[in-house]
C-alpha cells in the first residue's frame, strides 16, 4: 500500500483513548501537525502489544506547535506516528 | 537485570517473576538476558556521539550525509545501530544559532544507547519525560542552559522506532583545534541537548 502522507502534509491525529498500549502520547492527540519526513515503515506497535503481528505501515516524523498542543509556548514538538494514528488536515489548522 | 528502571520494587520483582518464568519453561537459559543486555551495551559509548559530534564540525560534507541519512554515514565512521535484535533507525538533528534541538522519550526512555552509553537517571526519570515538552525552556534553565529568547526549540519525541541524536553547536575560539580535542568537548548532555558544549 502506498504511503498516505508525503512531507508538508497537514495531519490530524487520532482522539481515540484506547485500553490497549499505543504510541500516540496523549499530548498529542485530537491536534493538528505537518508531516516533517517519512521515518520508515514498521508494524503498528499497538498490534504487536496485544500479541498480533501487526500491520506494517508507515511511521512519520509529525511536527507540532506548542499552542496547539499546549494552548501556548513558542516551542515545537515533533513526534513519530504510525499513519494508523493520522486523519488528513485542512490546510488551515495548525501552524507549525 | 536493569528491571529497576522506574526506581519501583514493585516494578523489580515483577520483572524477576517473568524472568524466572521464562528460564523454568525453557524459554530462555539462565543469565541470557543479562548476556544480551551485555552484548547490547557493549561498546555504547557517549565518546561515539562526541566522535560523530567532532566529525560532523569539521566536514560539512559528513554532515550533511549525517543530518540526511545517519545511520549511512555513521557506519562510514565504523559505527552502528545494529547492535540490538535489529537496526534502529537514527536520526540526527543539529543545533544553530537559531534553532536550539532537545531529546526525550516520553513514553518510557529510548535513546540510541551505542552512542550516548546507557541513559542517565533524569533522562528516565517522570519530570524531565513530562515536562521538557511542555516547558522546554524552562526545563533547560533548571539544567543551567539559558537559551536566547530569539532561539526557537524543537523537541524531539522518541514515541516510535526513530532514536535520536543532537549536534551541539561548535563552539566558538576552536578554530585550531584537531578534530579529536573537539570531540573531547562534547558531552552526553550535549548530544541530548540538554547542555551547550
Amino acid at each position: 500500500m502506498p504511503d498516505r502522507f508525503a512531507p508538508g502534509d497537514a495531519v490530524r491525529t487520532s482522539t481515540a483513548d484506547p485500553a490497549w498500549h499505543t504510541r500516540l502520547p496523549r499530548y498529542a492527540r485530537g491536534a493538528v501537525g505537518r508531516v516533517v519526513e517519512l521515518a520508515g515503515h514498521h508494524p503498528l506497535a499497538d498490534d504487536r502489544a496485544r500479541g498480533r503481528a501487526g500491520t506494517t505501515q508507515a511511521v512519520y516524523h509529525v511536527r507540532f506547535a506548542a499552542a496547539d498542543l499546549f494552548g501556548d509556548g513558542d516551542h515545537d514538538v515533533t513526534v513519530e506516528l504510525w499513519e494508523d494514528y493520522l486523519e488528513p488536515a485542512d490546510q488551515q489548522g495548525g501552524t507549525p | 537485570m536493569s528491571g529497576d528502571h522506574h526506581g519501583s520494587s514493585a516494578i523489580s520483582e515483577r520483572v524477576r517473576h517473568v524472568e524466572a518464568l521464562l528460564e523454568e519453561r525453557g524459554l530462555v537459559d539462565a543469565g541470557e538476558i543479562d548476556r544480551r543486555i551485555d552484548e547490547f551495551l557493549a561498546g555504547g559509548s557517549p565518546a561515539n556521539g562526541a566522535r560523530i559530534a567532532a566529525r560532523a564540525w569539521v566536514d560539512d560534507g559528513f554532515r550533511d550525509r549525517l543530518l540526511a541519512d545517519a545511520n549511512a554515514a555513521i557506519r562510514g565512521v565504523g559505527l552502528s545501530m545494529a547492535g540490538g535484535l535489529q537496526e534502529q533507525r537514527l536520526k540526527v538533528v543539529a543545533n544553530t544559532d537559531d534553532e536550539h534541538n532537545v531529546v526525550v522519550c516520553t513514553l518510557c526512555s529510548c535513546y540510541p544507547i551505542a552512542l550516548l552509553g546507557p541513559s542517565p537517571a533524569w533522562y528516565k526519570s517522570e519530570a524531565y519525560r513530562s515536562r521538557v515538552v511542555r516547558d522546554p525552556r524552562g526545563v533547560l534553565a533548571e539544567f543551567g542552559l539559558e537559551l536566547p529568547a530569539d532561539v526557537r526549540i524543537s523537541v524531539w519525541d522518541a514515541s516510535a522506532e526513530s532514536r535520536y541524536m543532537v549536534v551541539p553547536r561548535r563552539p566558538d575560539g576552536t578554530d585550531g583545534m584537531s578534530e579529536e580535542e573537539l570531540a573531547g568537548l562534547v558531552t552526553r548532555k550535549g548530544l541530548i541537548g540538554t547542555a551547550a558544549v
